[in-house]
């Protein structure tokens, strides 16, 4: 187990480093000056020069790769062109918003989806099935920000049980700061959770169809509990799978909702950064975003060893 | 008293009649066999003793077991029923188990649903049990996962986990088909035992004469979900009054007479072959070490010869198989093929590939669904540099279809259309389709019944005085190997052990291997059938 985690560590790190090459290849060495491309074609020829020599530019462009990724190992993401403050404060006041979101939407869609898929599977057929998998439908049909709109609808404005839109701050306490995410984190997780559930079910489907499925019958279990004493593990080698492409999804694709409900999340900061043209805050979030993604599929890795033990003696 | 009793027992699924009325009685210590071929409704009967029927089936009729009616009771009795009074044992071991929980884990479940006591007595009767079936903890600790064994210490697991409780009645439903021979041997001498020990019925169901002739006290002979004839193992053997069980028995073991093979001229010379699998690394900068899954194995198959190649598995035969058809290179040695090699340094060598020609055990699985008897037939084509066309392709397709005792008018049906024995025609239509000098038959009659198996020897007796076919007969069955070939090798641990004339080896086996093989077969006894 502890080989297979290094191993795993070891490949997580690599993944970073060729990431980090490839996003500094794409904007940095791209054609084109970044420096007359921030500013536009009109710009004053000493302002050019002014911001090429702040963005290093006058280096050689190993040295600005360096830079930059000893930089982001201090925490140092650079300065915003745009706001004129440092990048990485930018990021952790937004990582503030955006990360408590997506774990709440995440832990919602799965408290809703495990049951739902479980109760499905175990209902093949029959019309708990059928509705489950109706609603699941649903809810892979319409898109976020259109439950996003209902619940503004119905549980603001009429109801008045939650802000329509905008953040409290975690500094008026932990509840405050989670009731102004509810909204969103429900907008965000019932599509997510249709997804996860269908996956759920049809996963266990294929459990109940073992061999070993039908040994524990024969060993005098009940269906329910084959189902959950041999079937669940089994079957959750898919579903860890999806949860990890979902969270990465949901830290970084919710800028539509965060849109909606007037959030100061990590996608309307690429938004906005991306229409200023500030590539400083572009390349620095999108770098904090692939390391998001590669930590959560080193942590699915994890987990799928947790889970199946043919994985951890395989190395 | 009988221990099970089933009196006219009926069953249908959806529409479908299953079983037909079906009687038969097993006594305390009595092994029962029931044989026949697939669809016969053998395991069906076993599953409806367990209560375990596919969703849809309806059953009528009477089982009784010590008594008590099994078909009227409630699901939460059968339950406390399962796995304490009766046990079952399933063919294949290496899915029987669950993969992730621990061998002790799950034979531990079986004792404590059904038992109150502490975990530690569950475990302590765990260790017991594993003893008994040959897998002592302290070799094979309690820890273990189903992945860590082989498949015939798995299935002694699942045999562990079947009579933890001692229960009255043991079904085992093919329980050594999935296995090799000198594995079979032992698992059956292992049943036997457990048998004659705690005293209990055995209800066995399985396709195997040589088996059941040598396992069984009572036999009861299935077809299309009838009994057609049951006796006493001797006198069924000696009887045999239906006529069905007399063409079963004479299908097992059925010859064929081979043309003489024309005087001998190399085809295919493989000298001094090695390939080595390698292992993965045990530590980050240490060489990996290597699986070596043929070693050094050299031989030589004339034109017009029919060789055998023998072996249990993991020996190598497949991975022979692979290198001898290019499809993978070869550490050292080299294949030959009328004097070329296979493989040309990165793939097979296309001027040689053409020449040769697979048939693969799975009549189900080795064709695409969605293509016409036609197109299948017609892939190898694609290794010609100018295949044939319009008519000429169909007189092809139609001669073909012929060779393998099908209809021209076949050539547009699907391959769902078909069962398992045709669908083996038609893979030998398409291996012969462009007339290869070498076909290689991979277990080619393993899957097939056994009056089908021996329609199939028959046509390759036939096509081989026809099209002078030159083939590599690989098998784990020693008696079809031994009816099919001129010569026969064995192999064991990537290594040919011995090789000669089939008939020679087989009457007079010179290496402890292959005595050990042929020992480990189960023999049918001479019977009826032969003598009439």
């Amino acid at each position: 187990m502890l080989r297979y985690s290094l191993k795993r560590a070891l490949s997580l790190t690599i993944s970073l480093a060729i990431a980090s090459l490839v996003i500094f290849a794409v904007i940095e060495i791209a054609p084109g000056d970044p420096a007359s491309f921030m500013l536009g074609v009109n710009a004053q020829p000493d302002t050019l020069a002014a911001l090429r020599t702040e963005l290093g530019l006058d280096q050689s462009k190993a040295e600005r790769y360096v830079s930059w990724v000893t930089g982001m190992l201090r925490g140092d993401f650079g300065t915003s062109y745009t706001y004129r403050t440092p990048v990485s404060q930018m990021i952790a006041d937004r990582l503030w918003v955006s990360l408590p979101l997506a774990l709440y939407a995440l832990a919602l869609s799965t408290a809703i989806a495990l049951p739902a898929g479980i109760y499905a599977a175990a209902r093949r057929g029959k019309p708990g099935d059928l509705a489950v998998m109706g609603a699941t439908q649903l809810g892979v049909a319409v898109p976020n920000f259109w439950f996003a709109m209902m619940l503004v609808l119905i549980f603001a404005i009429n109801l008045r049980w939650f802000n329509a839109g905008g953040f409290a701050g975690w500094d008026k306490g932990l509840v405050a700061g989670l009731h102004s995410l509810t909204l969103p984190a429900i907008a965000l997780a019932l599509p997510q959770a249709a997804i996860l559930a269908r996956v759920m079910r049809s996963a266990l489907l294929d459990i109940l169809g073992e061999d070993f499925m039908r040994t524990a019958r024969a060993k005098g279990l009940t269906r329910r509990q084959a189902l959950w004493r041999h079937g669940l593990r089994n079957a959750l080698i898919p579903v860890l799978t999806i949860i990890g492409l979902q969270f990465s999804f949901l830290l970084a694709g919710s800028i539509i909702i965060e849109q909606v409900f007037y959030l100061p999340g990590l996608g309307r900061l690429v938004f906005q950064a991306i229409s200023a043209r500030d590539l400083i805050v572009v390349e620095s979030v999108v770098m904090l975003l692939v390391f998001a993604v590669i930590t959560v599929n080193f942590l699915v890795d994890l987990a799928y060893a947790a889970v199946d033990p043919r994985l951890r003696s395989r190395t | 008293m009988s221990l099970l009793q089933i009196t006219d027992l009926s069953l249908s699924i959806h529409a479908y009649e299953i079983l037909k009325r079906v009687n038969l009685t097993i006594a305390p210590g009595e092994i029962v066999a029931v044989t026949g071929e697939s669809g016969s409704g053998k395991s069906m009967t076993a599953l409806a003793v367990m209560q375990l029927l596919p969703g849809g089936a309806r059953a009528s009729g009477s089982i009784q077991l010590d008594g008590q009616e099994i078909l009227t009771l409630p699901e939460a009795q059968m339950c406390a029923l399962r796995g304490a009074a009766v046990g079952m044992v399933f063919q294949e071991p290496m899915t029987a188990l669950n993969p992730v929980k621990t061998i002790g884990d799950q034979v531990m479940e079986t004792i404590l649903i059904h038992e109150a006591m502490t975990p530690d007595r569950a475990e302590e009767r765990a260790r017991e049990v594993l003893t008994r079936v040959g897998l002592p903890p302290d070799r094979f600790p309690l820890s273990r996962y189903p992945h860590e064994l082989s498949g015939g210490q798995r299935q002694r697991v699942v045999i562990a986990m079947a009579i933890a409780l001692r229960p009255k009645l043991l079904i085992a439903d093919e329980p050594t088909t999935a296995l090799d021979v000198t594995t079979q041997a032992q698992i059956l001498d292992l049943l036997k035992g457990l048998v004659q020990e705690y005293g209990m019925g055995m209800l066995m169901i399985t396709h195997d004469l040589a088996v059941v002739a040598d396992m069984a006290d009572h036999i009861t002979v299935m077809r299309h979900g009838e009994v057609v004839e049951a006796a006493p193992t001797q006198r069924l053997l000696t009887g045999m009054s239906h006529p069905y069980t007399r063409m079963l028995f004479a299908a097992s073991d059925h010859r064929v007479t081979l043309p003489a093979p024309p005087p001998p001229a190399p085809l295919l010379k493989v000298s001094d072959v090695v390939r080595d699998y390698a292992l993965p690394r045990t530590r980050l900068f240490a060489r990996p070490g290597h699986h070596r899954a043929v070693d050094h194995v050299s031989f030589t198959l004339n034109r017009g010869e029919r060789l055998g190649l023998v072996g249990e598995s993991g020996c190598g035969k497949s991975t022979l198989t692979r290198a001898i058809l290019g499809l993978e290179p070869v550490q050292s040695g080299e294949i030959r093929l009328a004097g070329q090699p296979v493989f040309d340094g990165k793939r097979a060598n296309p001027e040689i590939r053409r020449r040769m020609q697979v048939v693969f055990q799975d009549p189900y699985g080795s064709f695409n669904p969605r293509h016409r008897v036609d197109r299948l037939v017609t892939e190898p084509f694609h290794l010609l540099d100018t295949p044939p066309t319009g008519s000429e392709r169909s007189d092809r397709i139609a001669e073909m279809l012929t060779a393998v005792g099908l209809s021209p008018d076949d050539a547009g049906k699907y391959i769902h259309e078909f069962s398992g024995g045709q669908r083996q025609r038609i893979a030998i239509a398409r291996a012969l389709i462009i007339r290869p000098q070498l076909i290689l038959f991979d277990e080619a009659v393993s899957a097939l019944d056994v009056s089908v198996r021996a329609q199939i020897l028959d046509l390759l007796a036939q096509l081989c005085s026809e099209y002078d076919l030159t083939y590599l007969f690989i098998s784990h069955d020693l008696s079809v190997v031994r009816t099919i070939t001129d010569r026969v090798l064995v192999m064991q641990s990537g290594r040919i052990v011995e090789q000669g004339d089939t008939e020679q080896v087989f009457s007079d086996p010179a290496h402890p291997y292959t005595r050990a093989l042929i020992a480990a077969a189960p023999q049918l006894p001479e019977t009826g059938a032969r003598q009439a």
